[in-house]
């Protein structure tokens, strides 16, 4: 989980140069699996562009603008905007949820919370990452749904001049906004628990010279523990981001599963890559299989993006960050 | 160490939840091992799979079949039709379920994968689709194909709408807004609810049919088993599950009037329209490809039905995949087996169709 943070591995060329023939073959062997990780990864991407091919000649719209999914018609005519919409709005509101909530567990159970009660906090967050997403699902629809209602109702009667929040089917279920929210507790363990490693690596001395310089307690989270962390809590919210992306089951479901480009957030509807994988592989046939596969292809390059951006702001942040 | 356990402990709790509740959605399947005597017994193991919507007729009769024949195993995997016919075309499987035809260019991969024979469809599974409905105060509902079709593609919104006040004379309905239930999933009994609907009303669903919901409007929930719980916590709300579904879920069924009547959909009024489906092929009258009528306007027959077909090699199957598979089917139309449909909800083949299907059947070799 720190490698992010300190991602110069002090291996390489001094291991290869070596004449001795236990270091030899331990080089040949670390190389041998980078490689295969990269054949791996590189034939899965391979795999999925061949699987995807023929339903891509086949359709009849353009695959990055269309928002319906109808690929066994005669006509095929199928595309990911809508999905590539709805995955990539819940998984953002999951975002806006969760790295609050996350980051302040984790900086409550590091520095805040009494030595005692701090650590069985933390293992009960972390108990949330146990929890198989189907039960969140369920949880989500017989539970959450029923209740919230009065709060989608709520934001729709006061804030509803804010096209997020209005409403105009006045149905208040099966919508992006209660799936986001399911999402955020989903991805919360993976938030708070690398947040906490993190705030937890922050070198004492810093935290003491700042209360030496009198400096409160918050001033300090700001002043020593914050420019230290920060890269940590950037990779805590792209790990996350990234399970909300690829979150299969408990999405579908609870969405509705409509195949528009809807900004209202609170009406039943929406879709995204996962879920409707999952909704549809069973009964889909040759050339929809072939398009399902190139919508997971989209989302393996999305996934991929985030992760390489995650990257990069962490690099560009580190030489603020006083760590090393 | 006391995390890990306590992690273990958890998630062991979810999974006996996620078991009962996987348990119960399965629900109807009561262990009626009646040693059939009549059974012509065969012993090794088969693999099937396909079609979700027969899943669990296939396991009663499986359950029925192993305990009349010791060593005998029949594995079939609820993976859904199409996957299922390429398993078969694949040679994975001895036979395939499917909620529908092979497509002409799978009945010719299916006919490749059974060397110099036909693969044969063989109807062995009839069900009913109801309109379940959840409104307070109204008992007893009836819908015409125009109706249930305003309802679906959105043009009917309200319970109290003049046209389904025209054909429900005498009943109180609410004013308050219809809440639609569709599948979110791709589905069989979505492909043939909407072929009900291109066929019985013409003029207002212009949507054709597919395993996809494509209309506007309403919402999704995935599966019949989610259709069912959502149909059944949402008020005024309705929405197309299959039969032993609203059975299992306690919910109220519109009748139907397709001309002839209002008829309640029952095992006997759904098998009725399902005996009365045409044949569609006639090249190879083992090969029973059928023409389900939607239009019809019978007394007690209850017409949005659908068929589910087990898909097989007439010859070409050898050894245990034969001799099983043979003995297997052979009791899947024995009247027994059909009986057993009724009881979990399903529609049993009856008549001249149950006698083509067991001539069917007794010509695998």
């Amino acid at each position: 989980m720190t490698t992010l943070i300190n991602p110069e591995a002090p291996v390489g060329a001094p291991l290869g140069k070596s004449s001795r023939p236990r270091d030899a073959l331990f080089a040949g062997i670390s190389r041998g699996s980078g490689i295969v990780v990269l054949i791996v990864m590189g034939a899965i991407g391979v795999f999925l562009l061949w699987k995807a091919l023929p339903a891509l000649s086949a359709n009849t719209a353009s695959f990055l603008t269309t928002s319906p999914w109808f690929p066994d018609d005669a006509q095929p005519k199928f595309g990911i905007a809508a999905l590539a919409f709805g995955t990539l709005l819940s998984s953002v509101i999951a975002m806006v949820i969760a790295v609050p909530v996350g980051i302040g567990v984790a900086l409550y159970t590091a520095h805040y919370a009494p030595r005692r009660f701090a650590p069985t906090l933390g293992y009960i967050v972390d108990l949330l990452a146990a929890v198989p997403s189907i039960i969140f699902g369920l949880w989500g629809l017989q539970i959450l749904m029923p209740n919230s209602i009065g709060l989608w109702r709520w934001l729709d009667d006061h804030f509803g001049f804010i096209p997020l929040f209005s409403n105009e089917q006045n149905i208040y279920t099966r919508s992006i906004a209660l799936a986001a929210v399911v999402l955020a507790i989903m991805i919360l363990p993976t938030v708070s628990a690398i947040s906490r490693e993190v705030f937890a690596q922050v070198p004492p001395g810093h935290i003491e010279a700042a209360l030496a310089l009198g400096a409160t307690r918050w001033e300090t989270m700001r002043t020593a523990v914050f420019p230290f962390a920060r890269p940590g809590m950037v990779s805590a919210a792209m790990l996350g981001l990234g399970r909300a992306l690829g979150e299969t089951i408990a999405v579908a479901l609870i969405l509705s599963a409509t195949f528009k480009i809807n900004w209202q957030v609170t009406e039943p509807g929406g879709n995204t890559f996962a879920a409707n994988i999952a909704l549809k592989w069973n009964e889909a046939g040759t050339i929809g299989l072939g398009a399902l596969i190139a919508s997971g292809l989209v989302l393996y390059v999305i996934t991929f993006a985030v992760n390489m951006a995650a990257r990069l702001v962490v690099e560009r942040r580190r030489d603020f960050s006083g760590a090393n | 160490m006391n995390v890990s356990t306590s992690r273990k402990s958890v998630v062991g709790a979810a999974l006996i939840a996620v078991l009962a509740l996987t348990l119960s959605a399965c629900g109807g399947s009561s262990n009626t091992a009646s040693s059939d005597s009549t059974i012509d017994c065969s012993t090794g193991t088969i693999k099937a799979s396909g079609s979700t919507a027969q899943k669990n007729a296939i396991a009663e009769w499986v359950n029925a079949y192993q305990s009349a024949c010791p060593g005998a195993t029949v594995n079939y995997q609820a993976v859904g039709s199409s996957a299922g016919v390429t398993d078969f075309i694949n040679k994975q499987t001895a036979f395939a379920g499917s909620d529908s035809v092979l497509k002409p260019e799978d009945q010719i991969k299916a006919d490749e994968r059974c060397t110099d024979s036909e693969a044969i469809h063989i109807p062995m599974v009839g069900g009913a689709i109801t309109l379940a409905y959840n409104v307070a105060g109204v008992d007893s509902l009836t819908l015409t194909p125009d109706v249930i079709a305003g309802i679906f593609n959105n043009s009917i919104t309200k319970w109290n709408d003049p046209k389904i006040k025209a054909i429900n004379e005498g009943v109180t309905l609410p004013n308050a807004t219809i809440a639609q239930f569709h599948r979110s999933d791709g589905s069989g009994t979505t492909d043939n609810f909407t072929k009900y609907l291109t066929a019985a009303a013409p003029k207002v669903w212009k949507l054709s049919n597919a395993k996809e919901w494509k209309a506007e409007g309403g919402q999704g929930a995935k599966g019949n088993d989610g259709v069912a719980a959502a149909i059944k916590s949402t008020d005024n709300a309705i929405g197309y599950v299959e039969l032993s579904f609203a059975q299992d879920a306690e919910l109220k069924v519109a009748k139907v009037d397709n001309g002839g009547g209002a008829v309640e959909p029952n095992a006997d009024t759904a098998a009725a329209a399902i005996g009365k489906a045409v044949g569609e092929i006639v090249d190879n009258e083992n090969n029973i490809k059928l023409k389900i009528n939607y239009t019809l306007k019978d007394a007690n027959t209850y017409p949005i039905v659908l068929l589910t077909y087990e898909i097989t090699c007439q010859k070409g199957l050898t050894g245990t995949d034969l001799a099983l598979t043979k003995s297997f089917l052979t009791y899947s139309a024995s009247d027994a087996a059909q009986a057993q449909l009724v009881e979990i909800g399903y529609v049993p083949i009856t008549g001249d169709l149950l006698t083509s299907v067991r001539k069917s059947v007794s010509s695998i070799a």
